[in-house]
C-alpha cells in the first residue's frame, strides 16, 4: 500500500474524506498539506478530532511535505494526501512524484463558475489545472468512490455525466 | 395552555438552536420533529452544499446571530459543519455544539423548555446517545 489518493479539497478533512473514502479504502493515515494548518496547534487538534482513533493524521507545510512525501509513499498502510487548493498541489507535483490528482471539492465563491456539483473554478484556476496536468499526473474529478472519475477535459467543460 | 391548533404551546423563545449537516439532514430532521411534536419552529435548518469551509462558517455565524441562538446540532464529528461550528464556538463560553445529533436528541431538546438552551442541548445529547438500540437475532 501507499498513498492511494492525492486530493484537492477545500474542506480538507470532512465527512467525504473520513467516511466516504476512508471506509472503502480502509485508510490508516491522512497527510494534510496546508501551511496555515501546519502552523496552528489548535487547527491540527480540530482536524484530529474529526477522524477515528485508528486513523493517523500528519500535518505538513508545503515545503516540508515535499521532503517527507517519499516516506508516506512507501508506507505499507493505505493513506490519502490532502491539499486545500490547486497551487499547493501544484507545488507538490513540481517537487515530488505524484501519479494522479483527484479534484474532490472546490466550492463556490465570488469569481468562480460552477463546473460540477462540487467544483467551482475561476478562469485562473482552470488554467492552473490544465498546467498541473501537463506536469504528469492524471487529473480527474470525483467526490466519492461510487461516482465516476470525470476526466479533466470533461470537468472543464462542465460535463459531469 | 394550548395553541390555536389545539396542541401545547411552547413557552420557550423561538428559535432555540441551529441544525446543520450534510445534504438535507437538517431539513429532514426538522421535518420529523415538526411532524412528531409540532415544535419544529425551535430549530433553524442550515444546508451547506456548494459552500467552502470559510463560507460555511460565515453562514452558520450569520444564522446564529440573526436567530439569537447559541446552540448548534450537527450530524458528523468529521463534518464540515462541525469543524466550522467548533471554530465559531472557540472562546464562546455560553455556547454548545452537539455533533452526531439524531432525532431522539432533537425531540428531547424541543421539549426541554424549562432549561436554558445550552443545558437542554447537553441533556438532549445524552438522551440521543442512549436512544440507539440494536434488535434482532444475535444482537
Amino acid at each position: 500500500m501507499t498513498l492511494l489518493l492525492y486530493r484537492i479539497d477545500d474542506r480538507l478533512i470532512h465527512g467525504q474524506v473520513v467516511v466516504g473514502w476512508g471506509q472503502p479504502l480502509d485508510l490508516k493515515f491522512i497527510v494534510l498539506v496546508d501551511d496555515t494548518v501546519a502552523s496552528s496547534d489548535w487547527e491540527q487538534e480540530l482536524y484530529r478530532m474529526g477522524v477515528p482513533p485508528e486513523m493517523e493524521v500528519f500535518f505538513h507545510g508545503t515545503a516540508d511535505a515535499i521532503k517527507e512525501l517519499p516516506k508516506y509513499q512507501t508506507d505499507k498502510r493505505p493513506g490519502l494526501l490532502l491539499t486545500g487548493d490547486i497551487p499547493t498541489m501544484r507545488q507538490l507535483v513540481d517537487g515530488a512524484s505524484i501519479p494522479t490528482v483527484n479534484v474532490g471539492g472546490i466550492h463556490s465563491k465570488p469569481g468562480r463558475s460552477q463546473k460540477m456539483r462540487y467544483v467551482f473554478l475561476t478562469p485562473e484556476e482552470e488554467q492552473q489545472l490544465r498546467e498541473l496536468a501537463t506536469k504528469g499526473p492524471v487529473v480527474t474529478a470525483q467526490d466519492v468512490p461510487s461516482a465516476r472519475a470525470v476526466p479533466l477535459s470533461d470537468l472543464l467543460e462542465g460535463d459531469e455525466s | 395552555m394550548t395553541n390555536p391548533s389545539g396542541g401545547p404551546a411552547s413557552a420557550a423563545p423561538l428559535p432555540r438552536a441551529i441544525v446543520a449537516g450534510h445534504g438535507d439532514f437538517a431539513a429532514g430532521l426538522i421535518s420529523a420533529v415538526q411532524q412528531i411534536t409540532g415544535r419544529g419552529e425551535q430549530l433553524v435548518g442550515v444546508a451547506v452544499q456548494k459552500l467552502s469551509v470559510t463560507d460555511i462558517e460565515a453562514l452558520l455565524r450569520e444564522k446564529m446571530m440573526s436567530a439569537g441562538v447559541n446552540v448548534i446540532f450537527t450530524d458528523l464529528q468529521a463534518g464540515s459543519c462541525t469543524m466550522a461550528s467548533r471554530r465559531i464556538l472557540r472562546g464562546m463560553d455560553d455556547a454548545v455544539l452537539v455533533a452526531g445529533a439524531n432525532l431522539p436528541t432533537l425531540l428531547d431538546f424541543v421539549f426541554a423548555e424549562g432549561k436554558s438552551a445550552p443545558d437542554a442541548a447537553r441533556h438532549a445529547a445524552e438522551r440521543g446517545r442512549a436512544a440507539i438500540s440494536v434488535h434482532g437475532a444475535g444482537a
